[in-house]
């Protein structure tokens, strides 16, 4: 999922202090797993926004909606109407769902909400971790199925830094070194010779560093 | 290693010389004198000196520029290049700059992370690792293309070599590792300082089963102590460091004023051990901010006067 973080409330007052009606947006897919923007995360800011205004002396209409995608023409549809009565949108979407709202909706100024912080897991309760970079080239197949890319902090191909010490990466001793993970699960797959392998640069076109991507699948148009 | 050596260093191996090579942080300024000051404590005691490339992620001198100010003083530099901060245009295009101002000997390292150094917010750049480097620098060297394949008019031929950490984890990987190093294009090979003799000899006899010593030269890496607070921080903060509990017992052994000493008889030790070790081909010396150091340790391991340099 993507994961978020819902941004600090001083941030947000400040963002939404120019309007007058503001429509607190959810998205109730990834933010809503990552409790960062679904039903349940609208109704408390909203009421956390009220409260604040209110405490100023500030008269403001904070409207809550939620829908199950932002990033989903067809959901994004069932806004229209609450977007409409508003002068500004806090979405708490990820980015993308931001930017879909705004590029609906030409005439509504849209915030975010949220930090949209990484592609991830719930590893545990409480607990999201990032596991892909969406660099368009995926080599999971070589690393047994950990991510070196988007795990090792200086996205080591070939192998561990010296740094790799009882598993823990020397960045942040609270973090698994990923290449202590490679190895470990390769032993486990009796595949460790395979990491003998030399590994060339990556082309880096498929990810970001190419500009913008885009994915057109002719099939789909009908 | 057949053809015709690249730099000194390369050819004092070659010949079979225990080498001596030195590390020489650039100043975090702009004074030549700062480097040459440096030059004049190695000079005559080592065969090359290693010039770290904004090391621990700290804005210092480019390497490149303190390699040649220890060029005019006649020394021979290893120049350390990593990944951290440039891309491989860049790396490629700095190779090519450094050959044409008479640097030999390059070491490829993947570099510590930018969160370590003073500008932690900086973004980093690993569009390569330390291991494509080395491929980068053997294949411009080789083949005398760069790495779209572009024939350029000369082949810059770089003796290119590498870092390795026995004392890292995970240990069985640490051989491997070193042998990818090595088939990658490095002809030596400097390693963390060793303080753990044990775990470095096991190390040492893996790469001789499997044949490394035989394919590129190793350096053993040593780091005189100056004071048991200094060897309390290495062990704990300084990534993969391996300073084991006797080594600290010793320094804190010692009374303060004596400290300086213990650690000397410890480097003088290892050095002796590295000697007898079969496979290793010299040592290299990282005194850290102390350079005033390194001639009395190369002096007192009996590694004076240095083999005469053409
Ligand atoms: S310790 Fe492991 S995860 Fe961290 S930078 Fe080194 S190899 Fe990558």
């Amino acid at each position: 999922m993507i994961v978020a973080e819902q941004k600090k409330i001083s941030e947000i007052i400040e963002m939404v202090s120019p309007y007058r009606k503001v429509l607190v947006l959810g998205c109730g897919t990834c933010v809503k797993t990552c409790f960062a923007g679904g039903e349940d995360e609208v109704a408390v800011l909203a009421s956390l926004l009220r409260l604040a205004f209110e405490k100023q002396g500030n008269s403001k209409e904070i409207s809550e909606f939620t829908i199950e995608r932002q990033c989903e023409d067809e959901f994004i549809q069932e806004a229209a109407e609450a977007i409409g009565r508003n002068e500004a949108v806090l979405s708490l979407a990820c980015g993308a769902g931001v930017q879909d709202i705004a590029r609906r909706f030409k005439n509504v100024p849209v915030l975010p909400g949220v930090n949209t912080t990484f592609v991830g897991v719930m590893e545990d309760r409480g607990l999201f971790t990032e596991e892909c970079l969406c660099c368009g080239d995926c080599r999971l197949g070589q690393y047994g199925a950990v991510c070196v890319l988007t795990r090792c902090a200086k996205k080591l191909s070939n192998g561990p830094c010296g740094g790799s010490r009882n598993g823990k990466c020397e960045v942040n001793p609270e973090t698994d070194c990923a290449w202590q993970l490679v190895i470990d699960r390769m032993r486990e797959l009796g595949q460790l010779d395979s990491l003998r392998e030399y590994i060339p640069p990556r082309d880096w076109r498929t990810s970001n560093a190419g500009g913008p991507r885009k994915l057109f699948r002719e099939d789909m148009v009908a | 290693m057949k053809e015709k050596p690249c730099s000194n260093l390369q050819k004092l191996l070659v010949n079979g010389e225990f080498v001596v090579t030195a590390e020489c942080g650039p100043p975090r300024g702009m004074l030549k004198e700062a480097v040459t000051a440096k030059g004049e404590l190695l000079k005559g005691y080592v065969d090359a000196i290693n010039v770290t490339d904004n090391q621990t992620a700290i804005v210092r001198m480019s390497s490149l520029a303190a390699c040649v100010h220890l060029l005019e003083m006649g020394l021979e530099p290893v120049m350390q290049m990593v990944t951290r901060d440039r891309n491989r245009i860049a790396l490629q295009s700095d190779l090519l700059g450094a050959y044409s101002l008479g640097i030999r000997n390059l070491l490829c390292l993947s570099g510590d992370h930018q969160s370590f150094g003073s500008q932690p917010d900086a973004l980093n750049v690993f569009d390569i690792d330390s291991i494509q480097l080395l491929s980068m620098v053997e294949t411009m060297r080789d083949t005398g293309r760069d790495m779209s394949g572009y024939e350029l008019s000369h082949a810059p031929r770089m003796f290119a070599g590498a870092a390795a950490n026995p004392f890292a984890d995970p240990f069985e990987y640490r051989v491997i590792r070193l042998a990818k190093k090595i088939a990658a294009g490095a002809g030596f090979i400097q390693t963390q300082s060793i303080y753990n003799l044990p775990r470095f000899k096991e190390w040492m006899r893996l790469a001789r089963e499997q044949g490394l010593t035989e394919e590129a030269y190793i350096l053993g890496g040593i780091t005189p102590l100056k004071s048991a607070g200094m060897a309390g921080y290495m062990a704990a903060r300084v990534a993969g460091m391996d300073i084991p509990d006797e080594i600290i017992k010793r320094m804190r052994g010692v009374p303060k004023e004596k400290a300086g000493e213990e650690g000397m008889q410890i480097c003088l030790e290892t050095i002796e051990e590295l000697k007898n070790t079969p496979g290793v081909s010299g040592v290299h010396i990282m005194a850290i901010e102390s350079e005033n150091l390194v001639a009395p340790i190369v002096k007192a391991a009996g590694l004076y006067p240095r083999p005469a340099a053409e």
